[in-house]
């Protein structure tokens, strides 16, 4: 089963209904369920919405989701659920998880903020996560903060905004993506599958 | 790079059951293009970057046929989901997300309340929260007129056809207050909007093309993406637009509805122009 953390923050419609195309054991996981967390193949962490609201939100799950990554369980953070992933952000006052060094900054004034369309993806290193996908395939991103991590080698792939964005991250059994692959079309529920393979291991 | 973004806009009658895409209006007959969420899968597999479902009913009993039109959608659609008209209130908006929707579109309802961009932005989002404004030109033709604009602190553009300022028009371009568009620009994306759906009345439905000058205006004065709309007669009308502007996407509706030319069929044209589409 691969759970999908339903803390609070924006629909989870999309996200189930996007991996329920490649997989068929999608679970939206609320607090009161927490406990089948142990049972799960992997872990999704979406969200939409302010940072604050959401680690505030999220706070329940903590302590779950940290054991659960490091048992070696998989897990995608998507959008602020990856920025949630990171120490702090420039958005608001709470901290992240911590569980991949670097913070979250706002984009420059330089550029159109949000940060709302389809991009291409730069991929810097091989993952799982990115198979078959090459700098040709476009996602869809909307966010106005994006992830610094402290460590340029979890950078899995950027995207050229004018500005360098950071679009995947990876760190063991950790990922993150900035963009949402279940609003992507094809090329998303592709990714998602991808996920799909790396929980079944 | 940022790809420019293609959206088909469907016009949505919701007085039959299941709801109808209107295409037009033909010999005083309006027509339908068909079911809501068949012709979003349809523009999907098109390659539509985005879909935006705009309930020209606007009644308040219907909105109960729009949220299952989106839910029927989104189960099947994987590509952001933009929905307006009528939606008055946070209450509104939340069930529209809560059947898939990732933005709400705000117009009559964001100019009788402004606060109501702050109260989107705060609880959904800016991402979610887009504010449409219906602008039409307002030539100053005689020093009469001009010194009127200059006393209301109207915004003047200079345009091919003369200098005129831009007119905010709401309950679907029926009704105008004076309300100057490029200013109200401005105070949404203050306010927190996330992007601006910009459609000129005075072009909507002729087929003679954006209203670029205007599209600029506004390009120029806010820093979140614009949708181009209003005039879209031909995909050589959409390359205008991402030539001569800074819009991010343009949305276009009958072109698509009466099948002239597929999604595709633009988007190969625009690569062949050299922007940048997916």
């Amino acid at each position: 089963m691969i759970a999908i953390l339903d803390y609070g923050m924006g629909n989870l419609f999309s996200i189930y209904n996007g991996l329920k195309r490649v997989y068929d054991q999608p679970m939206l996981i609320t607090y009161d369920a927490i406990a089948q967390l142990r049972e799960a193949d992997g872990i999704i962490v979406p969200g939409v919405g302010a940072f604050d609201d959401c680690v505030r939100n999220f706070k329940p799950f903590s302590e779950a989701l940290i054991e659960r990554v490091e048992s070696a369980v998989p897990v995608l953070g998507i959008c602020i659920g990856m920025q949630l992933l990171f120490e702090a952000s420039e958005e608001g006052n709470e901290k992240g998880l911590g569980l991949l060094p670097g913070t979250v900054v706002r984009l420059p004034d330089t550029v159109r903020v949000p940060h709302m369309g389809w991009n291409n993806l730069l991929p810097r290193r091989d993952s799982v996560l990115l198979d078959g996908i090459t700098d040709a395939d476009y996602f869809y991103f909307v966010h106005s903060y994006h992830c610094m991590p402290r460590d340029e080698a979890r950078i899995i792939a950027s995207v050229d905004y004018g500005v360098q964005v950071t679009a995947v991250v990876n760190r063991k059994n950790l990922y993150g993506v900035q963009f949402h692959p279940e609003k992507s079309s094809k090329r998303g529920l592709h990714l998602l599958k991808n996920f799909v393979s790396i929980c079944k291991g | 790079m940022l790809a420019k973004r293609i959206i088909p806009c469907l016009d949505c009658d919701f007085g039959v059951p299941e709801g109808r895409v209107v295409k037009g209006i033909e010999f005083r007959r309006i027509t339908y293009a068909g079911i809501p969420w068949e012709l979003a899968a349809e523009y999907d597999e098109q390659g539509a970057d985005e879909l935006v479902f705009l309930d020209i009913t606007a009644s308040h009993e219907r909105r109960e046929t729009m949220a299952q039109v989106i839910e029927k959608t989104a189960s099947n659609v994987f590509i952001p989901l933009t929905v307006g008209g009528g939606i008055l209130n946070l209450e509104d908006a939340r069930k529209m997300f809560n059947a898939g929707a990732d933005k709400v579109s705000v117009n009559t309802a964001a100019i009788m309340n402004p606060e109501l961009v702050n109260e989107l932005a705060r609880r959904f989002g800016s991402q979610a929260c887009v504010v449409a404004i219906d602008a039409k030109r307002r030539y100053l033709r005689s020093e009469e007129e001009a010194l009127r604009a200059i006393n209301e602190q109207r915004e003047i553009v200079d345009t091919k056809e003369g200098k005129c300022w831009f007119e905010c028009s709401f309950y679907g371009g029926r009704k105008f207050a004076g309300f100057d568009a490029l200013k109200w620009t401005k105070e949404v994306a203050g306010r927190g909007a996330g992007e601006i759906l910009l459609t000129s009345m005075d072009r909507d439905g002729t087929k003679d093309g954006f209203d670029l000058e205007l599209t600029a205006a506004v390009c120029e004065r806010v820093n979140i993406p614009v949708i181009a709309s209003g005039g879209c007669g031909s995909p050589v009308h959409i390359k205008e637009v991402f030539e001569f502007t800074d819009a991010s996407a343009a949305l276009a509706a009958s072109i698509f509805h009466y099948k002239e030319y597929t999604v595709e069929e633009v988007k190969r044209y625009l690569k062949e122009n050299g922007i940048l589409v997916r």
